[in-house]
């Protein structure tokens, strides 16, 4: 197992260096970085913009300038945010914390709550709850994030203060303007919202995948051994049922978490929450490539990473699979 | 007269399907002695595994099951899921067709027997486990105390089979049902299987009703024999009554179509098994039986004695002797 993991590990760095070489010839092509910086700056003179060129690795030779990109990036020597030669690590750090914590938060929630919906659609198919689980599920992956957000901003902020004076939850932001410091309060406040329109979305995903992996794994033969054995039906759902119909959803919920981080993009728009969405797409509007090439590369970090932590999920969950 | 551990009687399950209502079992009477090894022969769809998953109280909600049947004089039938539950492993048990799925692949086997041992019987964990060595020693599985710390998917076909029989027996049930035990098996497990269920048969005093399509493994192992059709018993008897002189025309069908040595071409019943949304009238064999009369349409004839053995059949006096074939 272990060596499994190691081998997996190593294999990632040339996964890494591919796909940023791609990403990379994508960003040239598709964002023209010293253009952007000529705009951005449009009085820098032209040692600056060589200067810009040679930190960035922009060389007019891809393979060259990659490399160059690699080894600046390697080493800790990044360049600075085109605009206002902000440096880059602090915004991609807290970017990365808030988008986090909101992920962390809504997948929580939301696969806590779609498990348990699965399961209760499940155990009668066909019932009136089952049916009911269905149709809100539906609605729920049905209605996109944008639209969602506006209701509830509607509901909670703005006839919220009509009615009773103030609004319940915030609109955007993290904390208030001019808020320094810690406060977990208005904290939660603050990501209510945001975390509720992620979290329907995946309660009604993992609601559906649980509710169709729990009735395949009820009609097996297993589970009709379980029940000759004359134990508590609670136990026969528990201990066969669930152990087994948990195994493909935790292997998706662990390839899910993976992309959530570079995946909240529309939500964190709309709630003006500084994450790793927010931060995307102010960067690559203003074709800001030092900000971008780092975010690219802890977006195919987390992947690479989720997907290693599925496997072993799915080996430790299953022993019939075993990592070689 | 031997004690008699089951008592069917009258037995019939419906189910309701989307071409009306479908009665799989249509009133069978059948009695499993202690101690004796049953032999319960159809052929797919008459009606052999739903009457036994009834018993058992196994069958979906959606099945409608009428009758009586006594398991050591408690009545099962209409019984309350509490007291099913208490019956269910512990005075009768079951073995599966198909051993390859009916273990839960991600339980450890010592784990499966143990949970069978301390649902009926207050043990701690750590004599459950001793005991579940013991059982899969029985049952014939070396080494028992590595296996127990295996998974299914390391152990044979046959070598889950036992372990179902050990499931089966952990707690001394007075009554085990095989429903087909072999037939997912090869010619040579299925011998070593058949010899594992004798030898607890033997060992424990445990009744067995073996549920099968297969007349050989029925010769090989069984004491009494019933013979099922379209969810009716058409015969029943011993099996040397049986195999002798069968009367139903049935049952002489199902011998007349055994493969054996020196015999040039098998003869099987024509015709098809019957739809059971509308089964034949009178007696449902009726449509593919070469001695049928005109009253076989009208009459559903019930078991009446005849000879050594039980016939359902309204013409068992008339028909010519059966001319044991060679």
């Amino acid at each position: 197992m272990l060596r499994y993991i190691l081998r997996r590990l190593a294999w990632s760095v040339p996964t890494m260096l591919l796909v940023t070489f791609l990403v990379y010839i994508a960003l040239r092509v598709g964002t023209d970085p010293v253009e952007s910086y000529k705009r951005v700056n449009p009085r820098a003179s032209r040692a600056k913009v060589q200067q810009y060129i040679d930190i960035n690795g922009l060389d007019p030779n891809f393979v060259q300038g990659y490399f160059k990109w690699l080894k600046n990036f390697i080493t800790g020597e990044w360049a600075p945010s085109i605009k206002g030669r902000r440096e880059v690590w602090p915004a991609l750090k807290d970017a990365m914390a808030n988008t986090l914590r909101l992920g962390t938060a809504a997948t929580v929630v939301g696969i806590f709550f779609g498990l348990v919906a699965g399961v209760l659609a499940a155990l009668r198919p066909g019932g009136k709850r089952d049916v009911f689980i269905n149709t809100s599920a539906f609605v729920g992956i049905s209605i996109p994030p944008f639209i969602s957000a506006i209701l509830l901003q509607l509901l909670f902020a703005v006839y919220w203060q009509r009615w009773f004076g103030e609004s319940l939850f915030p609109t955007s932001g993290v904390y208030p303007a001019g808020h320094t410091g810690f406060n977990l309060f208005l904290m939660i406040k603050f990501m209510a919202l945001p975390t509720i329109i992620v979290a329907i979305q995946i309660i009604a995903t993992y609601s559906r995948y649980m509710r169709s992996s729990l009735l395949d794994v009820m009609n097996s033969d297993y589970m009709r051994t379980a029940r000759s054995k004359g134990i508590s039906e609670r136990r026969i759902l528990i201990k066969h049922g669930m152990r087994n119909a948990l195994i493909p959803v935790v292997t998706i919920a662990a390839l899910d978490v993976g992309s959530i981080v570079g995946g909240l993009i529309i939500t964190e728009n709309i709630f003006a929450y500084p994450g790793m969405g927010l931060y995307f797409l102010k960067s690559f509007g203003e074709g800001d490539f030092p900000l971008l090439m780092p975010w690219m590369v802890v977006i195919v970090a987390s992947i690479l990473l989720f997907n290693l932590i599925a496997d072993i999920s799915y080996a430790w969950l299953d022993p019939r699979i075993r990592l070689e | 007269m031997t004690e008699k551990v089951l008592e069917i009687r009258d037995l019939r399950v419906t189910f309701d399907t989307p071409s009306g209502p479908l009665e799989a079992v249509r009133g069978i009477d059948l009695d499993v002695e202690a101690g004796e090894l049953l032999g319960v022969v159809g052929e797919s769809g008459s009606g052999k595994s739903v009457s036994f998953l009834a018993t058992m109280g196994l069958l979906p909600a959606r099945a409608r099951v009428t009758g009586s049947v006594l398991l050591a004089g408690e009545q099962l039938i209409g019984a309350s899921n509490k007291f099913m539950r208490s019956v269910r492993g512990r005075l009768i048990s079951m073995i599966f067709q198909d051993p390859l799925s009916a273990l839960n692949p991600v339980h450890r086997i010592g784990d499966q027997i143990s949970e069978m041992l301390q649902s009926h019987q207050s043990l701690s964990s750590r004599d459950a486990a001793k005991r579940a060595i013991e059982l899969l020693d029985i049952v014939g599985i070396p080494q028992p105390d590595d296996r127990a710390r295996q998974y299914p998917h390391e152990f044979s076909g046959g070598m889950r089979q036992r372990v179902i029989i050990a499931i089966a027996i952990a707690n001394n049930p007075k009554v085990l049902i095989a429903d087909e035990p072999t037939t997912a098996l090869d010619v040579t497990v299925q011998a070593q299987i058949l010899e594992v269920i004798e030898r607890v048969q033997d060992r424990f005093g445990t009744a067995v009703v073996l549920i099968t399509h297969d007349l050989g493994v029925i010769a090989r192992v069984a004491d009494r024999v019933n013979v099922m059709y379209a969810g009716r018993n058409v015969e029943q008897g011993t099996i040397n009554d049986l195999f002798d002189h069968p009367s139903h025309p049935y049952t002489r069908g199902l011998l007349a179509s055994l493969p054996r040595p020196g015999k040039q071409r098998l003869k099987p019943i024509t015709g098809f098994p019957p739809n059971m949304v509308n089964p034949p009238s009178g007696c449902a064999f009726h449509p593919r039986c070469e001695f049928a009369a005109d009253i076989c349409k009208f009459e559903m004839p019930s078991l009446v004695s005849y000879g050594d053995l039980q016939t359902a059949c309204v013409r068992a006096r008339e028909l010519p002797k059966h001319e044991r074939f060679v």
